[in-house]
Formats: structure tokens, sequence, C-alpha cells
């Protein structure tokens, strides 16, 4: 019998770690001969911290929310008395969120350990990487690619083939394979997931890569702010390198090949493959124009292909089970399964893995469990900054490149973060133009100057100061910093303002001929009023960092808009649901 | 006057590497907690780089600072399905508790606020990290009333 304790960030973040310090304690105080090992992100974010106990039989039991103090029970009863324990079990509708997905990517994740290279050669990791040294060529890489129709995970949705022959075919000795790490929309976790959950995954992905184009060196550009998913590739690198399945002459070929890993320092921008390879180069991360496109002159002017890790994470399976398996997956166009982060108000949100086509509707409901709260469904922001809105009438989209493009938002690298009544759709906006705006490299007057204007017009909206024009204005500077801009990331940026003008433009009017904000959340556009349902329990009284609210014991209360500063403290604390948003 | 000793093996290391600035300034800042302006002069005579380049990388990036920070980092992610979920709120809680905005240090140095893009902890959002010299540490699901209760715990921890 073994004890498993889902550790990647999420997990930790939840008080894995400490539950597992305690069946480690209880296991040894009553000397059982039973392991905790740890394991990935499960992928059900909103069950943490999960504990799975496989019996000698390998059967599993999946106990969720397990914390320190439900140990006793779950040790006393499975472990001692091999009963399962009434409570923490995972309910058949939880369950029911892995079995619904087609899990590829994540086949490894939260079920083997991370930070132990034979759990995953023991489920034939390792196997697709010897098939490509040993038996195939470059070119017949390439084409297995090219069969399963591969496109980058990380938002253009490029055929991942042509980049890599464009790569191999460029002249040159010296080239590299490169992995951008650099999760940097805000909204997605998806490549720190596998990352943290199935590294070796990433790392024979880069090898099969690079033996197609012919590199021997690879860097893997991982984010600064994931030091978990650092420290689990350097684990598995070193284990990777005992084995002999980096460095030289790997699996008794000719083919050398190691990689080593780059921290990033923070900016978005670094998304583009030019920007990223200045960053390596140790300089501001700033893109250059293309052609020449890194498959020519990359890193150090040479021969340079970037992938996403997600992408890279395909290819053993691919490679395993052949391009046709692969190719059968999916839409005409857009091939095998894709990875989003559902997050935002979703009652199930966490790491999900779909076939590609499967519609937002399904992926919302029959997988994330519908809003929390019961709420309404607003919208749902696909694809971060660079992405857009969609709005609630065609949830039954599905979810490919091409069609969430011609509604104007994109797949990204798959961030899914979903919206309720509750939630401002200028306020989005405004959200995301300062996100660009403070990422942008300066590099393009549009981007640079132009995002900061529209930034200025939004919170002049979300502050009740919008002007007749205002809308036209923002349409007409969105066109311009599209087409002045160089990289994808001032291409890109106006696509938020644009899709919630395009779905919700009524609430930009709200905002500015009504001064109201529909969703009651600018916090100049709306007050908060008691109603009947007072009790006068004098509670927000007491509670209000500011005395605004004044009233007598057991009778009404009443605000005091002006000293009101709207911190939403009273609406926190009444219990009789007696302050609302008016 | 600081004499450089522990960045000395780094620079010994890395300084002749072309391409290594950006991995000399983040072990710099490991080391002194940031980046002064003798340090990036001293960094720009060791590794032949002109200052103004290297002052330009350190501006760039998010991860540089410029300024000592407090025993214990609070980074307050602003991600998207934080902002959907109230991170404003959370942030005007350590605002009002520790009477610090965005970027600025308590008088005690114990405690500095820093808004970071994206924890990847989406699905507990709100959530902050903090990290001290022990480690780092996720708080997630946070509310107005958590959060002070754990910047109340760290500070009793001194």
């Amino acid at each position: 019998m073994k004890v498993i304790i889902g550790q990647g960030s999420c997990g930790i973040a939840t008080g894995a770690k400490k539950t597992a310090a305690e069946f480690e304690k209880q296991i040894k105080a009553k000397n059982l001969n039973i392991e905790v090992g740890i394991t990935g992100c499960v992928g059900t974010c909103f069950l943490e911290p999960i504990v799975d106990i496989y019996d000698d039989e390998n059967h599993l039991t999946r106990y969720v929310k397990v914390h320190p103090e439900d140990v006793t029970e779950i040790v006393d009863n499975h472990l001692v008395a091999g009963i399962e324990n009434d409570t923490h079990c995972i309910c058949q509708e939880d369950a029911n969120v892995i079995t619904k997905q087609k899990r590829l990517v994540l086949r490894n994740c939260g079920l083997i350990d991370p930070e132990d290279i034979q759990e995953y050669v023991d489920l034939g990791g390792y196997k697709a990487t010897e098939q490509v040294l040993t038996t195939m060529t470059q070119d017949e890489v390439i084409e297995v690619i090219k069969v399963s129709g591969l496109r980058g995970r990380g938002g253009a949705g490029f055929p991942t083939w042509f980049k890599w022959n464009a790569a191999k075919s460029s002249p040159g000795t010296e080239k590299y394979m490169v992995c951008n790490a650099d999760e940097g929309d805000p909204g997605a976790f998806m490549d720190r997931s596998i990352i943290e959950g199935d590294p070796h995954a990433l790392l024979e992905g880069m090898i099969i890569a690079g033996f197609a184009i012919g590199a021997s060196e690879g860097i893997i550009y991982c984010r600064a702010e994931y030091p978990l998913a650092i420290h689990r590739l350097e684990v598995a690198m070193d284990q990777a390198r005992e084995r002999g399945y980096l460095g030289k002459n790997l699996f008794g070929t000719e083919f050398d090949f190691d990689i080593r890993i780059k921290a990033g320092a923070g900016a978005f921008v670094c998304g583009e493959e030019t920007a990223l390879i200045a960053s390596l180069e140790g300089e501001r991360g700033m893109p250059r124009l293309k052609p020449p496109f890194p498959a020519s002159k990359g890193y150090y002017q040479n021969p340079t292909n970037i992938n996403n890790v997600e992408t890279f994470a395909n290819v053993p399976w691919i490679i395993a089970n052949g391009g046709e398996a692969f190719g059968s997956m999916g839409t005409e166009k857009s091939k095998g399964t894709k990875l989003f982060a559902l997050a935002g108000k979703i009652k199930k949100g966490g790491l999900i893995e779909v076939p590609m086509g499967m519609t937002l509707k399904e992926i919302i409901y029959d997988i994330g469990g519908g809003i929390k709260n019961d709420r309404e469904f607003k919208a749902v922001q696909m694809g971060g900054p660079s992405g857009g809105c969609i709005p609630a009438s065609l949830i039954d989209t599905p979810v490919d490149y091409e069609n969430i493009g011609k509604i104007g938002a994109i797949v990204g690298s798959g961030g899914m973060v979903v919206m309720d009544e509750t939630t401002c759709m200028v306020d989005m906006a405004r959200y995301f133009l300062d996100f660009t705006r403070k990422e942008s490299c300066g590099k393009c007057n549009y981007c640079r100057i132009g995002t900061k204007r529209m930034l200025e017009i939004l919170e002049r909206i979300t502050k009740g100061e919008g002007k007749e024009g205002d809308i036209e204005l923002l349409e007409e500077l969105a066109e311009k910093i599209k087409d002045g801009s160089m990289c994808g990331l001032g291409q890109t940026a106006p696509n938020p303002v644009l899709t919630t003008i395009k779905y919700f433009r009524n609430e930009y009017e709200d905002h500015i001929y009504n001064h109201t904000c529909t969703a009651k959340s600018c916090k100049d556009l709306f007050q908060f009023i008691i109603t009947d349902n007072c009790t006068g329990c004098t509670v927000c009284a007491r509670k209000c960092p500011v005395d605004a609210i004044s009233g007598l014991r057991k009778e009404k209360h009443l605000i005091d808009q002006e000293a009101c500063i709207k911190c939403g403290k009273c609406e926190e604390v009444c219990k009789f649901d007696a302050i609302i948003r008016k | 006057m600081n004499d450089y000793k522990e960045l000395a093996p780094v620079l010994e290391k890395y300084g002749k590497i072309s391409g290594s600035l950006i991995t000399i300034l983040q072990k710099a800042q490991d080391i002194y907690g940031y980046l002064s302006k003798e340090t990036i002069e001293h960094i720009a005579k060791e590794t032949g780089i002109k200052a103004a380049k290297v002052y330009g990388v350190v501006t760039f990036y998010a991860q540089f600072r410029e300024n000592p920070i407090g025993k214990y980092l609070i980074m307050m992610c602003k991600g998207t399905a934080c902002h959907v979920n109230g991170a404003d709120f959370i942030e005007e809680a350590v605002t009002e508790h520790l009477n610090i905005k965005d970027g600025e240090t308590t008088e005690d140095g114990i405690f500095t606020l820093n808004n970071v893009a994206c924890l990847g902890c989406c699905s507990l959002a709100p959530v902050m990290m903090i990290k001290c010299s022990e480690g780092d540490e996720t708080y997630g699901n946070l509310t107005k009333d958590t959060t002070k209760e754990i910047l109340d715990e760290i500070k009793s921890r001194g």
C-alpha cells in the first residue's frame, strides 16, 4: 500500500505539504510499512489537498480536501483497519471532471512522482526517444509530426512540422532548440502544471525535436515566478543525465544533446520569439523585425526553433502512437487535444485537457460544473491580454483555432477565465489594457503610447467620466495600434477592448451616458444601500472603517453616501442580505 | 563600501560567458536583496558591459529591484482570475493593515508589497505569495479578514 499526495504549486498552496507531513508522522508512530510519495498536479485544483491511496493491487481510493486534522481518521480507518473512510472520499460528480476529459499530455500528471525518473520510464517513458534516435531519420520524424497535424500550443497555432523543417533546412552546424516556458499570460498555468507534474515529457519532446532539426543544445526559458517548476526540471535533467538520456552519444548513437535552464526575469513581451532570443542573449527583451525568422537566424544568429511546453509534451505521445492516431482527434484543421486553465467564477476550476472542437458549453458546464453560486454566465475570456471576451450567446462555439479566431478571440496558450453577471466588461478591458501598457517594450510608438491613451479613456469611462465619441475613439486607436505595431503584443493588445465593444457595447454606453455600471463593480458608479431586510443588528456600523453607517439598535440603519469609501465591508459582514449595490 | 566578496564567484563563473547578464543580475539580487547603483556599476566594471546597458536591463524586467525590500516580500497576484475574484480588495486589505502601497516597505522593514502579473495558482484566486529567506509560502482563497490574519501571524514571528 502507498499514500500519494498531490504536490503541484496549487496543492502546496492549500497545505498539501502539511498534510503529507502529518501522514508521515502518524504512519511512523503506528509503525506501518507504508510509503508516502508525491505526485504533480492532479488537475482538480478545487479539491486540493488530494490524497491518493493505492492498495497492493494498485486499486485507487482518492480522498479530497484532506487537511492535517483529517489525517487521523483516514489513517485509522483506511491504513490500519483497511476500510474506506466515509468522509473526504471523492464524490462521483467530482471524479467525472477527470473522466470527461481526454488526457494525453496530462497522461502522467497526478499519477507519477515527477522527481523519480523510474516511474516515468515504467510507463513507457523515453521509449519514443530511443525509437527516434535508433531507427528514424530527421525527415521521418518531421513527417510523423506533419501527419499528426500538431500546431504550436503557445498561442498562434503555427504548424510545428513547418518550423522544424525550416530550422532543419537552414544552413549551419550550430543549431538550438528552445522551449518557451515563460508563461506570461495572466490566468494561465498549463505549462507550470506540465513541468511540475511530468517534466520528462517536456525533456523527451525537446530531445526528439532537437534530433529532428540537428541541434545539440536545448534551452528552457522558464519564468522565475515558478520556483517549483525550475526545481523539478533540474531534478529531472540530473536523473536523465545519469541514465544517459541527456549528454553525449544518446542511446549509443552519434547524437549529443543537453539542455540547460535559463530563468526569465519577468517580461510578457518575451513570449514573442525574437524578444525571447534577445533575453536569452542577456539583452532587454525587445522584438525585432521578421524575417529573418529564428529558424534561419536566431540565438546568436544560429538557426533556432522555439516551441511551447505543451507542444513539446505532445511529441513523445505522437511518436509512440503515430501521427494518424493524433490526427484522428480534434477537428479538421485543429488536431489533438488542448489544455485549458479553467479559472475565474467557475465551480470546478483547474487544469483540464479536452479534444479540440469541444464546445465552450461542454467545458464550462459539463467539466467545470457551471458558475460559482449558480450565478448567470456572462462571458469567458480566452487568450489573455491578446485574446477576447466571448459572450454567453456564443457558448455553443466549438473550441478550435478557426472557430475561436472567427469570433474575435484566440485559443491562445489556454487561459480560460469565466465571468458572471458581477464582472464589468469595461473594467475587464481596462484591466487588460493596464497590463499590456505596462508590458509594452516601448519600441513601437503605437503600442507604447496608443495603449496608454486607450487605458486613459477606459479609466475615465469606469469612473463615470466617459464622453460621447469615446467608443469610436477607442475603435480608431485599436485599429491603428494593430497596424502600427511590429510584434504580436501590440498587434493583439486592442483585442480585449474590441471584443468587449463588439459584444457588450451596451455596457460601455451605460457607463458613458447613464453613469451606471450594470455589473455593479465600478466603484464610482454605484452606492451601497441598506434595505428593509435590516434588523438593526449594528454589525455593519461597528465594522465600517469610516463610521459612515448610523442607526439605533433594532432599527434600520443608514449609510452616509458622502462619507462612504465603498470598501464593501458592510456588505461582507451583513448576515441578512440587507446591503445591496444600487 | 561593499567589497562584493559574495558576488566574486558569480562573476568568475558567468562574467566571461556572453549572454549571462540577466543570470548575474539575478544572483546579485539574491545575495543583496536588490540592485543598488553601486552594484550595477560594479557588475558593469567586472563584465565590461556599459553601465547604461546594465541599467537598461535592470529597469526593463519586472523581477529586478533598485531598492531594498523588507524581511517578507508580499507578492500580490493581479492575474486575470485573481482580478475577477477581487484581488483589488485583497490589496486594499494589505494597504489598510500595513499602510504600504505597491512597491513600498513598512517602516519597521518587515513587509514589502509588490504586485505581480500572475502566480499561476488561478484556481485558488485570489492568491498571494509571501517570500522570505526561509522560502516561499502561497496563500489562496483569500478574503480581507484572512489576509489580515496571515499578516498578523507573520508579524508575530518577528
